[in-house]
């Protein structure tokens, strides 16, 4: 299993060997370090944790800052956990770099929390129709029909309606990775990935590869 | 922003020959055959450059058979061979769009000296 966490920096694009333009994100990503080991036996899966981009100490909450004063390693600001299978791979207090983890070509799964929308209403949020604005119809952006009468008497579960939009953890699946720059610790990704610039992101290798 | 340009930079041209919007220019462009690969040429007026920096392309029109033909070429494309400038124009707006409502003597570009 491979895998790092990253900042998203912003879109651009970049050209092919044929001179095909290709639309990326670039990602700061890494270097993270491995900040603990879980296994079958103490904690009933395999994974690792991992911190990513150095803070310091002080800046950080008690339980924390304890947990890095224990290791006695340096602080990281964001902790991740990854699951895998080959957990003999890592030590705690390994180095993860893009350069060991991955290579052009690979195909990656980037999840990211989402731009948050705010409260927005059924025909931004789930792609409803409105009705007319003029002729005398009062039906213009609304919900619409919530279901059938006394039978069966409630609206369905899971019913599409007004609320919060956005801001929310958001996967997208088997992005292509155009190019590893180790130099600045930079991936660029082939197309869009969730969030704002800035935003943190965890890139997988790919579920479906 | 700046690693944005700093990844840009890798893939941009640097000996780009300048242009300018109404310049008349010959657009030497790779076209690939098959497995050949030859030069196309396409000679017309620029009348639009758009963006920055890697992303900036520019528009070339010409009038081939009576029919006006406009093509769009991302400037810094390794598919382009070279941009000759034959002439330039002298324009006084950025985008020569209205040369599109236009034809014969009226679509000309008077030439800078």
């Amino acid at each position: 299993m491979k895998f790092i966490l990253g900042k998203k920096v912003g879109m651009t694009q970049v050209f092919d060997e044929e001179g095909v333009i290709i639309p990326v994100t670039v990602v700061q990503a890494g270097p993270c370090a491995v900040v603990q080991k879980k296994t079958v036996e103490t904690d009933g899966y395999d994974a690792v944790r991992v911190g990513y981009e150095k803070i310091e100490k002080r800046k950080l909450n008690k339980p924390d800052r304890g947990l890095f004063d224990k290791l006695d390693m340096d602080a990281y600001r964001y902790l991740k956990e990854f699951r895998t299978e080959k957990i003999d791979d890592f030590e705690v207090g390994q180095e993860i770099s893009i350069d060991k983890m991955f290579a052009d070509g690979d195909s990656v799964d980037v999840s990211g929390i989402s731009k948050g929308k705010g409260f927005q209403g059924s025909i931004k949020r789930h792609g409803q129709s409105r009705g007319p604005m003029s002729h005398g119809s009062k039906y213009h952006r609304g919900v619409g029909s919530l279901g059938s009468t006394s039978d069966p008497g409630r609206v369905f579960k899971g019913r599409k309606l007004p609320g919060q939009m956005g801001r929310e953890r958001v996967t997208v699946q088997n992005l292509k990775i155009v190019k590893v720059d180790a130099e600045r610790g930079l991936l660029l990704i082939k197309g869009a990935v969730p969030g704002p610039r800035g935003g943190l992101l965890e890139i997988r290798e790919s579920v479906k590869a | 922003m700046d690693i944005i340009r700093a990844v840009e930079a890798d893939y941009m041209k640097e000996d780009l020959e300048p242009i300018q919007v109404g310049d008349f220019v010959r657009v030497h462009f790779k076209v690939k055959e098959g497995s050949r690969e030859r030069i196309q040429i396409f000679d017309g007026s620029v009348i639009a450059i758009k963006g920055k920096g890697l992303g900036q392309s520019f528009t070339v029109r010409k009038i081939s058979y009576g029919v006006g033909v406009e093509r769009v070429f991302p400037r810094h494309s390794p598919k382009i061979e070279k941009v000759e400038v034959v002439r330039h124009g002298k324009v006084r707006r950025a985008k020569l769009y209205y040369l599109r409502d236009r034809v014969g003597k009226a679509a000309r570009i008077k030439e800078k000296l």
